[in-house]
């Protein structure tokens, strides 16, 4: 799949709530190329000082020609980028690295598991999925009720199941303890803190559900270039943004 | 139109822009953004004697208009690189350079010897600077003694273009560049990255695994600037400049301190189509000025 470097136009910034924005954009010039869940695009910052290499944020929906990012405030980069007005014209190179796997059982229940703002590809893999005739489950978790991101999105999809940490909406705890994953599931897909994948990773195996988790190591390049974001998997170190980053939990160390 | 046209040892270049080690990849990573028969060269990634896994995770951190790296040397091998990686880059219009590297002087001889049985490699770098390994490497950058002892053997074995890579951390690197140049080294290429380090302070711990990391990037441009023009000066063999060069003023800031020919490495991320634009901007300038020839700026500053 070819990569571009791409200005786009932000068409639409909605400021979720504080930590997070939706924010929507459109090419300046001709059309958004081909994007497959789980693919990313590196972001161009250019007016943060602190902010010299690109910022990697996942793709969270294609929508009529137009790019959705989910984008946490995290840092000087994400915060300001979070910040950008309507019409500000922002470069990315995209789209990198690969996708999901469609379940070879298209009869059986496949659930998606996110925590925080790693809900954001899931959305788009929802829909291929939904696509493909499955009806997928989402299993969101997040620290607190204002924290659950773009729920009316997700409902549209398929059921939606929540967990939050102080018991403010769905059940309390972590996804990890959500009493859903006492169903059977045709695969697991799962995007969001480490801990929380790798608490995931430990269930799929014990239900011997097969597993894709989205990492997301450290990165510079984002093509496979720099072999700074690695991960050590069975089968040495490999670059998170070239072969990942979506992993079947059979190919990590975890 | 003015001449671009380079010549460092027996390697004929259609411009001076070639990309830097560990940046770039094999070339082929960035097909997509650009046609890389526009470059002068492009040296790929470090390569050794023998598989290496590179350092552990994390490898990275970004710095103010910079960032650490300590890859060490994560590649699968000469032998690997000449049956997989070599047939997939040999056809390539441009001058694809192996960097060379290794532990100890045999290895820079034997991976030296395997590379120079390619046909379509014309040269090689030798990497007597790595930050970011235990053994060898810098080791070998850091002494006049070290540099000369690994130059010479592998000068021994290796017919075609020499080019060997000097560490800036060093006190006096004209020293250095002059102890590869006698033994017989065709070009320098400099500088590879200052060594440094980041700190996590809300954790209290360091943001590389191995603590300490290679800089690289527009922070490290005047030094590298500094050091091309001290190395030019003291010696006869093309030198080629990088540290840091993001833009076409920036090389050409190199040629006048006296660099024959540029590699961008660090902008390579940042802008992945951004040689093909400094390979441009050269060109323009040199017209704007009144230039024929590339080779016309090299050296050129007025002090």
């Amino acid at each position: 799949m070819k990569k571009h470097i791409l200005d786009l136009r932000l068409t639409e910034n909605v400021q979720l709530h504080s930590a997070y924005a939706l924010m929507k954009f459109r090419p300046v010039e001709g059309t958004l190329p081909e994007m497959l869940p789980g693919q990313f695009a590196e972001v161009r910052i250019s007016d943060s000082t602190s902010t010299y290499l690109r910022r990697p944020i996942s793709i969270h929906n294609v929508v009529d020609g137009e790019l959705w990012l989910l984008v946490r405030r995290a840092g000087e980069g994400t915060c300001k980028l979070a910040s950008y007005t309507v019409g500000s014209i922002v470069n990315m190179v995209l789209p990198l690295g690969n996708t999901f796997t469609m379940p070879t059982d298209r009869n059986g229940r496949p659930l998606l598991i996110g925590g925080g703002v790693g809900v954001a590809p899931l959305l788009y893999w929802g829909k291929q999925l939904a696509a493909q005739g499955m009806r997928p489950a989402f299993l969101l978790g997040a620290r607190s009720a204002n924290d659950l991101l773009q729920l009316d999105e997700f409902e549209a999809v398929g059921d939606v199941y929540l967990s939050t940490e102080d018991g403010t909406k769905g059940e309390k705890g972590f996804v990890t303890q959500h009493s859903v994953l006492a169903e059977e599931f045709s695969y697991i897909y799962t995007c969001g803190p480490k801990p929380m994948m790798q608490a995931v990773a430990r269930i799929a195996r014990e239900h011997n559900t097969p597993c894709e988790v989205s990492l997301e190591n450290l990165m510079a390049c984002g093509v496979g270039a720099c072999l700074c974001c690695v991960e050590d998997t069975v089968e040495g170190h490999v670059c998170v943004c070239k072969e990942g980053p979506i992993f079947n939990i059979d190919r990590l160390k975890w | 139109m003015v001449d671009l046209s380079v010549k460092i040892g027996n390697l004929e270049l259609k411009n001076p822009v070639m990309t830097a080690s560990g940046t770039f990849g094999y070339g082929l990573e960035f097909a997509d953004f650009i046609d890389l028969s526009r470059l002068g060269g492009i040296i790929v990634k470090g390569t050794t004697l023998n598989h290496r896994e590179g350092n552990l995770y994390p490898r990275m951190a970004e710095t103010p208009s910079g960032m650490l790296n300590a890859v060490g040397l994560q590649n699968k091998g000469v032998e690997y690189f000449a049956k997989h990686i070599y047939p997939q880059i040999k056809d390539i219009d441009t001058n694809m350079i192996v960097n060379v590297s290794g532990a100890c002087v045999e290895d820079y001889v034997a991976t030296a010897e395997r590379i120079a049985a390619l046909d379509k490699i014309p040269a090689i770098e030798l990497n007597i600077s790595c930050p970011n390994v235990k053994q060898g490497g810098m080791a070998f950058g850091t002494s006049c003694e070290g540099a000369a002892s690994v130059v010479k053997a592998v000068r021994r074995v290796y017919p075609k273009t020499l080019i060997v890579k000097l560490s800036p951390n060093v006190t006096d690197i004209a020293s250095i560049a002059c102890a590869v140049e006698a033994e017989g080294a065709d070009s320098v290429s400099l500088i590879n990255t200052l060594m440094g380090m980041s700190i996590d302070a809300e954790r209290r711990r360091p943001r590389l695994s191995t603590i300490t990391g290679g800089l690289s990037g527009a922070c490290v441009k005047p030094v590298a600037l500094r050091m091309v023009w001290q190395v030019a000066k003291a010696v006869k063999i093309p030198v080629i400049g990088l540290g840091g060069i993001s833009s076409a003023t920036d090389a050409i800031e190199f040629m006048l301190a006296g660099a024959s020919a540029i590699q961008i490495g660090t902008a390579n991320f940042i802008d992945p189509a951004i040689t093909v634009k400094v390979v441009d901007g050269i060109e323009e300038y040199l017209t704007r000025h009144g230039f024929k020839s590339v080779s016309e700026i090299v050296g050129a500053l007025e002090v």
